[in-house]
Order: C-alpha cells, then sequence, then structure tokens
C-alpha cells in the first residue's frame, strides 16, 4: 500500500536531521524557493488535499483565503490531538518532526508567513522537547531564521503548550488560547484567515495536512492526486484501537474498505469475537453497526453512510457490549469539556448525561428516547463550535443503530 | 477564597521570587511572542514545575509580569484542568477512562490501582507520594488501556504492570 507519512517512521534515529536529510529530507526546499508563492497555493489546491484534523476543508484554498496583503502574517500548526480515539499526529511528532518542520516552511512559504507556532497539548510535554530539538536542528542548518537559502525570506517557528482542554483543538479556541486566555471559541466570521492571530490573517493546520506538503511540492499535485478516489484524494493515517488484535496507526489510500483495516491491518476482533459497531472518524462522528463495515474509508463514501471520516480515528466495538454504557461514558467526556460559554451545549450535555445515567440505573422509561432525541435536536447546529455537536453524534447514532440496548434497560425497571 | 482571605488581612501573602533560571527561561519565553499574555500558559506552567501548584503569590507575580490582573491570571488558570492550587501527591497518576480505554477494560484498573493506594480516585495518599485521576483521552489509543504518571505515558496495562510501575516509583 502507497506510504507517504509513514514511509521511513520506523527507521532508527529519523527524529535527527542526518537521518531525515539522508532520507531525502528537506529537498523540496530548493525546489519551493524556485516558485512564487502562489504556485505552491495553486498545486495544493490541485492535489485535492482536505484538512486531516477533522473538518476535511480543502487546504489549498484555506490558503487562498487570507486577507489580501495584510502582514504580518501568521500560521499555526494545531497539534492539539485531543479527539479520543486519535493518536496519529503524536507519533508524527514523536517519530518524524523534520517532517513537521519542512511542511511548516513550505506552508509560510507560499502564504508569506514569518511567525509560526505549534500548539501542542500540555500532555505532549516531552514531545515538545523532541521539537525544539529538531527545531534547532534545523535553525543551524539554515532551514529556519533570517534569510534562509539566501531567499530573503525569514520564517520562525515556537513550540507553545497548551494546559489540558480539548476545546482547544478548536482553531479559535486554540487562538484564544495562544494569546494567554480561555480557551473558548470564536464567533465566526471573522474566520482566522482574515482576523486570526492577534487579529492577523492566520493560517490554521493540523499536523497530518501539514505533513503533506512535502511530498506535493516534491513529487507534484497530480502525483499525489492519483492515489485515493476521486474526491477524497491521497492517503490518510488512521488510528484504529478498541477491540482489535493489532491496534495502530496505519497508513491507507482513500477509498480502502473500512473491513480491510479492521479485519487486515488490524489483525481482527480480539479473542475472535463478532463486530458490533464501530466509530470510523473519532468520538464526535456517529457510529455505524457491523453491517457497514465494507463502506470505503473515504469522506464521501462515509457520508454517505451517514457518518463523517473526520480525524481518522477508527474505534472497534465488539459483541460484548452494551451500547449505551459507551455512549454515556461519550457524553461524559463532552460534558466534563464544554467551556460553558454557550448554553446549549453547556446544559445540553448534562441533560443528556443525567437521562442516560438514569436510565443504565434501571430507572428509565420508553419516553427517555423521545426526550433525548428532543434534546439532541435543540443541541444541533446550535453551538458556537461543533463540540454540541460532537455530543449529539454518538447519541442519536446509537439509538438510531442500537435501539434494542436502550431497550434492554427498560426490561429491568425498578430493579437495581 | 484566598483572595477573600487575603483582602481582610487572614493571609499574609509574601512576594513571588522567580529564580535566576526561571528569569533567564522566562526571557526565552517572552522572546517567542509579539504580545506578552501570550506567556500566560508557559508562565504557569514553569511555576508550577518549580512548585508543585500554582501559588497564589505566583499568580500575582505573573499578573506583574504581563500587566493583567492577579484576577485575570486565575480565571484563565481555572479554565485548564493541567494547573492545580492545591498540593498534589509527587506522583500524579492520570488514568484514562476513554472510550479506547473503556473498551478495554480501564474502568477495572483504575479500581485496581485506587485498592492499591487505599484511597479514592480524586485522592492523595497519606504519604503525599501518589495523587490518582480519572483523565479523558491522552492520545494514546493504540496503546489502550493506559495511564501518564507525571510526564510519563504507560501503555497496554494490566493488573500486574501497574504494580510492577507503582512499586518501582520511590
Amino acid at each position: 500500500m502507497t506510504q507517504i507519512l509513514f514511509k521511513d517512521i520506523n527507521k532508527e534515529g529519523l527524529h535527527t536531521m542526518k537521518v531525515y536529510e539522508e532520507l531525502g529530507g528537506y529537498q523540496s526546499l530548493k525546489k519551493a524557493f524556485a516558485q512564487k508563492p502562489d504556485e505552491i497555493i495553486a498545486d495544493v489546491k490541485a492535489s485535492g488535499l482536505r484538512g486531516r484534523g477533522g473538518a476535511g476543508f480543502p487546504t489549498g484554498l484555506k490558503w487562498s483565503f487570507l486577507a489580501k496583503d495584510v502582514f504580518p502574517r501568521y500560521l499555526c500548526c494545531n497539534a492539539d490531538e485531543s479527539e479520543p480515539g486519535t493518536c496519529k499526529d503524536r507519533e508524527l511528532l514523536l517519530k518524524n518532526p523534520h517532517l513537521l518542520i519542512e511542511g511548516m516552511i513550505l506552508c509560510s512559504y507560499a502564504c508569506q508567513i514569518e511567525t509560526g507556532y505549534i500548539y501542542m497539548r500540555g500532555e505532549f510535554h516531552d514531545l515538545s522537547f523532541i521539537m525544539d530539538k529538531a527545531l534547532e536542528e534545523a535553525h543551524a542548518k539554515g532551514y529556519l531564521g533570517k534569510n534562509i537559502l539566501g531567499t530573503g525570506f525569514n520564517l520562525d517557528i515556537h513550540t507553545h503548550l497548551g494546559a489540558g482542554a480539548y476545546i482547544c483543538g478548536e482553531e479559535s479556541a486554540l487562538l484564544n488560547s495562544l494569546e494567554g486566555g480561555r480557551g473558548e471559541p470564536r464567533m465566526k466570521p471573522p474566520f482566522p484567515a482574515v482576523e486570526g492571530l492577534y487579529s492577523k490573517p492566520t493560517v490554521i493546520n493540523n499536523v497530518e495536512t501539514l505533513c503533506v506538503i512535502p511530498y506535493i511540492v516534491n513529487e507534484g499535485a497530480e502525483k499525489y492526486a492519483s492515489f485515493g478516489t476521486e474526491k477524497s484524494k491521497g492517503t490518510k493515517l488512521v488510528s484504529v484501537s478498541g477491540h482489535v488484535k493489532k491496534p495502530g496507526n496505519y497508513e491507507i489510500e482513500m477509498g480502502t474498505p473500512t473491513s480491510e483495516l479492521i479485519y487486515n491491518l488490524a489483525g481482527g476482533i480480539r479473542n475472535d469475537n463478532k463486530l458490533k459497531a464501530f466509530i470510523p472518524g473519532g468520538s464526535s462522528v456517529p457510529m455505524l453497526p457491523a453491517d457497514k463495515v465494507d463502506t470505503p474509508y473515504d469522506y464521501e463514501s462515509l457520508a454517505a453512510a451517514g457518518t463523517m471520516l473526520g480525524s481518522g480515528a477508527l474505534i472497534v466495538i465488539d459483541d460484548s457490549v452494551n451500547i449505551v454504557e459507551t455512549t454515556l461514558r461519550l457524553i461524559s467526556f463532552y460534558m466534563h469539556e464544554s467551556c460553558g460559554k454557550c448554553t446549549p451545549c453547556r446544559e445540553g450535555t448534562r441533560w443528556l448525561y443525567q437521562i442516560v445515567e438514569r436510565i443504565m440505573q434501571n430507572k428509565g422509561q420508553l419516553e427517555y428516547i423521545e426526550k433525548l432525541e428532543d434534546i439532541c435536536g435543540n443541541m444541533s447546529f446550535k453551538a458556537f463550535c461543533p463540540l454540541a455537536d460532537a455530543c449529539v453524534a454518538p447519541v442519536v447514532s446509537s439509538i438510531k443503530h442500537f435501539r434494542s440496548d436502550y431497550e434492554e434497560y427498560f426490561k429491568n425497571v425498578g430493579v437495581s | 477564597m484566598w483572595a477573600v482571605e487575603i483582602l481582610q488581612g487572614n493571609i499574609k501573602m509574601s512576594e513571588y521570587k522567580f529564580s535566576e533560571d526561571q528569569e533567564k527561561e522566562i526571557a526565552t519565553i517572552f522572546a517567542k511572542y509579539p504580545v506578552k499574555t501570550s506567556a500566560l500558559l508557559p508562565l504557569l506552567t514553569l511555576v508550577q514545575r518549580a512548585d508543585q501548584l500554582v501559588k497564589p503569590e505566583a499568580m500575582v507575580a505573573i499578573g506583574k509580569k504581563l500587566d493583567v490582573s492577579p484576577a485575570y491570571v486565575q480565571s484563565v488558570l481555572s479554565f485548564y484542568t493541567m494547573y492545580h492550587t492545591e498540593k498534589v501527591g509527587k506522583y500524579m497518576i492520570l488514568f484514562c477512562i476513554n472510550i479506547s480505554c473503556q473498551l478495554n477494560g480501564s474502568d477495572k484498573l483504575l479500581e485496581h490501582t485506587a485498592k492499591k493506594l487505599n484511597i479514592k480516585v480524586g485522592e492523595t495518599t497519606f504519604d503525599e507520594k501518589f495523587t490518582l485521576h480519572r483523565e479523558e483521552c491522552l492520545a494514546a489509543c493504540t496503546e489502550a488501556p493506559m495511564m501518564r504518571v507525571n510526564d510519563t505515558y504507560y501503555g497496554n496495562l494490566t493488573e500486574q504492570r501497574i504494580d510492577q510501575i507503582i512499586d518501582l516509583l520511590d
């Protein structure tokens, strides 16, 4: 299978400049500097690359939205990886920090940015040392700093650590946090491309997205676009976790059947149990029942199946589990992480939690399901940011596909 | 509540002194950003790493450095789960209980850990060596079930492995 990001991921010493360069690292810079910035943006657009953090917005288009002639501009790399089930960025940061730096240099050159930040979640404290070391090496080589490779282009990149807040992975909350505030999301518009960090035009991209850029510059947009499906181009890192024999991060071509990921790459279901459900794109997307396991893993096919590709975290659930239990855990997560800024999310997540908890305590009634659906309807698309919608996803999808799991509890009403 | 206590004169707050090394580090942090307040999270992290908690006087001192009020510092601090204003154990054990870990039996393992330490989840041991908390996803789902002890991640946990890890910490 085509490996772009994970080609050399397990090579010893890949995190050092020496090994990274031996394997062809930083070759893209000369090629890029020979082109005009706009040509690179056009290439990224032509590659069909879409944001790998969750929303899947076309990367080149995002770059081209930057407010014209307003400087300085900023680049923020979103390394606040916290979507439950997702751990692909951590592997890239840990093993291949230079790939990210190279991608950030290319993005900064294309977007005429002179300062970049890597916003890492606070728990990645140790990873920030690896990244700082790599940044130092890049400085020493003249790939960062003033007048990079004699082109007159200047760029500095700094790491910045958060301090434990899922919501800071939302781009506008990330900006508030980076400015030294509470990580609450901002009203959009204005979008970050117009008014972002310090009210200046800002590009915010996920780690994986930026790591793809060197390949596009080196090999050309056409080559990248030749992988994947008609609309979902390239490859995707997928974190497979849960009830599988070989959990891990796997790079697949877009459009690979989900069953291939579960049964082949990840070795199948543990204890040879039966698959019950899977969540294809991190805890914020609707779950699917086992009969959808052949759905091709790409943006359009997963959308057609009623879910999303999200951040690329495939969580596999076997038939030993009652889905209500899983759902309650997810609601509990969103309740804990709701920043409290807007009412539908702050109150809604709590109500959902209380009702599902009552159901699990055998105190539920059939009408509770309607109540849950009603609350979900009042949360969807009614909050500043997608956290409320993320909490709704497991609830609505679990009711849709696993209603009988809820009904199990109603049979035992009164039994404590 | 300490703010009220200070106003009433019940607590005498000494001035917080940054060490020479800290001052150097602070200068490096400031150099990263065009706007001072961006240094707030890094400074809170800096003092917490030195003192194991963020003391009221440190909030005042950080406020002075950044030209913001101590109240602003506290309001930001209170948003993030990694800062604490009360003493915790030498080893902070954060046990992931989110979906991938839950599916792999984290609830039972957490129970086991609490029993081993003879505390409830959320408490600190009597000798102030361990604090045990539930934690949300730590982005190591392929190694589930996992926990974080101070800065170190431990994955693929079993009861035996947890016992070994805890026994080896001194």
